[in-house]
């Protein structure tokens, strides 16, 4: 186990350089760079001298190679360099927005277990009645809406019957914390929605395929009683895969939420995201696609972990 | 020699079992799924005679009639320039079937020969492109196409912008080698792929005569299912302008914009565009699910 773990953990490096390598060079292909966007902003003629002047600052005039181990250098020991746009650490621009994003991503995923558990749970034990198919219909309709426009749909109507409209500034959880849900909860369930469908399809098929097994009929035919059947010994070991579907989903959350953002005007990761890539702000686009793929690797290890933890048969080597 | 011919043939009653029309015996056996063909259907038709059934040019403004209710002159609305929503809602099937079908037919098509190459082959080759595959999985696919339109621009071909599909079609390259990879790993080991080889058949014969025909279900699956996915992210990009540009009717673009600024006002400007997004994304989920449970229980996406 602990060799395996070890091992894991060291076959990350690759996956996580790999995506270094590709999102450092990909920038660089694309036409124009930061220089140019931000002096030419005014639209003012800007002598070449400035130009290669700001350049040699921000360090671009270095051959490709230089560049990107003296970035890739500085991540190794926890430096994610400086913003080109605005200069501040990369580390504290994304540190600022990764609250929001995160709470976001937390209460969708809240919402999305509430509703999935019991719904998959209930198709599958009345698999291809009515409830199986309106559930089916619920959640392949979860799938089908686009959760931008889920979100704008929630603002029309809070704003027809509660005049709500979704507020400029973030408040803290910490400062604030009925404000916060208040402003939170709507994009949470707009995105929760499309969610809750993945976790819901994902429950039903695993439980039925669980029902299958040997233990439980055993279970039946020792007596219990199916609801117990289907609680404790069929929803326990039907969790593994749902478990893996809401680890990804929650783990794409974190960079995914880009357009729900937009419409709740909420300043998180997805926007800056956004922002950066308009700009062409290198450093601050390498950061943010490391700490997604950091994410999503790290969410699919602990996946892989936990899968030892609650299913005691499975051994890694 | 006598003649042990009967004289009368032996009556045997066959049971003459009916052979249905495959069509029919989906439509049977899978309501759902084909409510959702039903619905590709007509929106391909839609789509195609987009010309005939739509009641007004769908780029022609009319600034008397601007952002005007559903009537009965203009079923649902007018826009900002006055234009018809019905008839853009309609040209907006051919942009998203379009761009749809596409970028999922390619993405699939690369995955799968990546996948049954990878599988095929193994040993390193198989190693350095799981790794690959493992990166382009390593982000969102929402990250992915936006990293990937900006990029490479727009590079419009006879009305589509090919940049666009390959930002569309990227994300699902990986998860349809990961599936067909896994498919071709177990038919790898059949004894008839030994016989091919024995054979002396080259590689590629080997891969696309003896092994592409035994991935063709999960093929078909995951190409229905990843129109549903394209359409949406076509419509996701778009939304943020960086998908289908104007003045071209897309259901996605519709929503953005100047929709965007005054949905709180002339609701009916997002309403449709988004029912027919989700409309066109439902019938593919629903048609996909049920040709899984026709073809191929076993394939998990």
């Amino acid at each position: 186990m602990l060799a395996y773990t070890i091992r894991r953990i060291l076959l990350m490096i690759p996956t996580l350089f790999g995506v270094a390598v590709l999102v450092f060079f990909m920038l660089r292909v694309m036409p124009g760079d930061i220089v140019e966007t931000m002096l030419r902003e005014g639209g003012g003629n800007i002598p070449q001298h400035v130009i290669e002047q700001e350049r040699a600052r921000l360090g671009l005039d270095r051959p490709l190679y230089v560049q990107f181990f003296s970035w890739f250098g500085g991540i190794l020991q926890g430096d994610f360099g400086t913003s080109m746009w605005t200069g501040r650490p990369v580390i504290h621009e994304i540190g600022s927005r990764l609250e929001l994003s995160l709470q976001v991503a937390l209460m969708a995923t809240l919402l999305a277990v509430l509703i999935a558990l019991p719904l998959g749970t209930l198709a599958a034990i009345f698999k291809n009645t009515l409830i199986d198919h309106v559930i089916r219909v619920i959640s392949i309709a979860g799938l089908a809406v686009p959760s931008f426009w889920l979100g704008m749909i929630i603002i029309l109507t809070l704003l027809t019957f509660y005049s709500w409209i979704p507020p400029l500034t973030f408040v803290s959880i910490f400062d604030d914390p009925w404000r916060n849900l208040s402003q939170l909860i709507w994009p949470a369930m707009a995105v929760g929605y499309r969610y809750s469908a993945v976790a819901t399809r994902m429950t039903r098929s695993s439980i039925l395929e669980v029902m299958q097994e040997d233990y439980i009929r055993t279970a039946r035919a020792k007596g219990v009683y199916e609801r117990l059947v289907v609680a404790r010994h069929g929803m326990r070991n039907a969790l593994l895969p749902v478990i893996t579907v809401i680890g990804l989903e929650f783990a794409f959350l974190i960079g995914g939420l880009v357009v729900t953002e937009q419409v709740f005007n909420l300043n998180g990761i997805g926007r800056l995201f956004v922002q950066a890539t308009a700009r062409g702000d290198y450093t601050m686009v390498q950061g943010l696609v490391l700490l997604v793929a950091v994410t999503f690797i790290l969410v699919n290890f602990m996946i892989d972990m936990l899968y030892a933890v609650l299913d005691p048969r499975i051994r890694y080597k | 020699m006598t003649d042990i011919t009967p004289d009368t043939a032996p009556a045997i009653t066959y049971k003459v079992r009916k052979r249905r029309h495959p069509v029919i015996a989906f439509a049977l056996e899978q309501p759902l799924g084909s409510i959702g063909l039903v619905i590709i259907v007509l929106m391909m038709l839609a789509a195609i005679f987009a010309d005939v059934v739509a009641p007004y040019d769908p780029l022609q403004t009319n600034y008397i009639a601007i952002m005007q209710a559903p009537s009965a002159d203009h079923w649902m609305g007018t826009d900002d320039f006055g234009r018809d929503i019905f008839s853009r809602v309609i040209y907006g099937a051919r942009t998203a079937l379009a761009v749809g079908f596409i970028a999922s037919l390619a993405g699939c098509s690369i995955g799968a020969l990546i996948g049954m190459v990878s599988a095929y082959f193994g040993g390193w080759i198989d190693t350095v492109i799981q790794r690959l595959m493992d990166v382009l999985l390593s982000f969102p696919i929402i990250v992915l196409a936006l990293a990937v339109v900006a990029v490479l621009g727009k590079n419009i071909v006879g009305g589509i912008d090919i940049n666009l599909i390959i930002a569309i079609g990227l994300p699902i390259i990986p998860k349809v080698a990961r599936v067909v990879r896994s498919s071709t790993l177990s038919i790898r080991e059949l004894p008839y792929i030994d016989a091919a080889r024995a054979a002396g058949f080259s590689h590629s014969r080997i891969v696309l005569r003896h092994i592409m025909p035994n991935v063709t279900a999960p093929f078909l699956i995951m190409l229905t299912a990843y129109v549903a996915q394209a359409i949406l992210l076509e419509a996701s990009l778009s939304f943020l302008g960086l998908g289908v540009t104007e003045p071209t009717p897309a259901w996605g673009l519709m929503l953005s914009g100047s929709a965007a600024q005054y949905y709180q006002e002339a609701p009916w400007m997002i309403i449709f565009p988004g029912i027919a997004i989700s409309l066109a994304v439902f019938a593919f989920n629903l048609f996909g699910d049920a040709l899984r449970d026709w073809l191929d229980p076993k394939v998990r996406m």
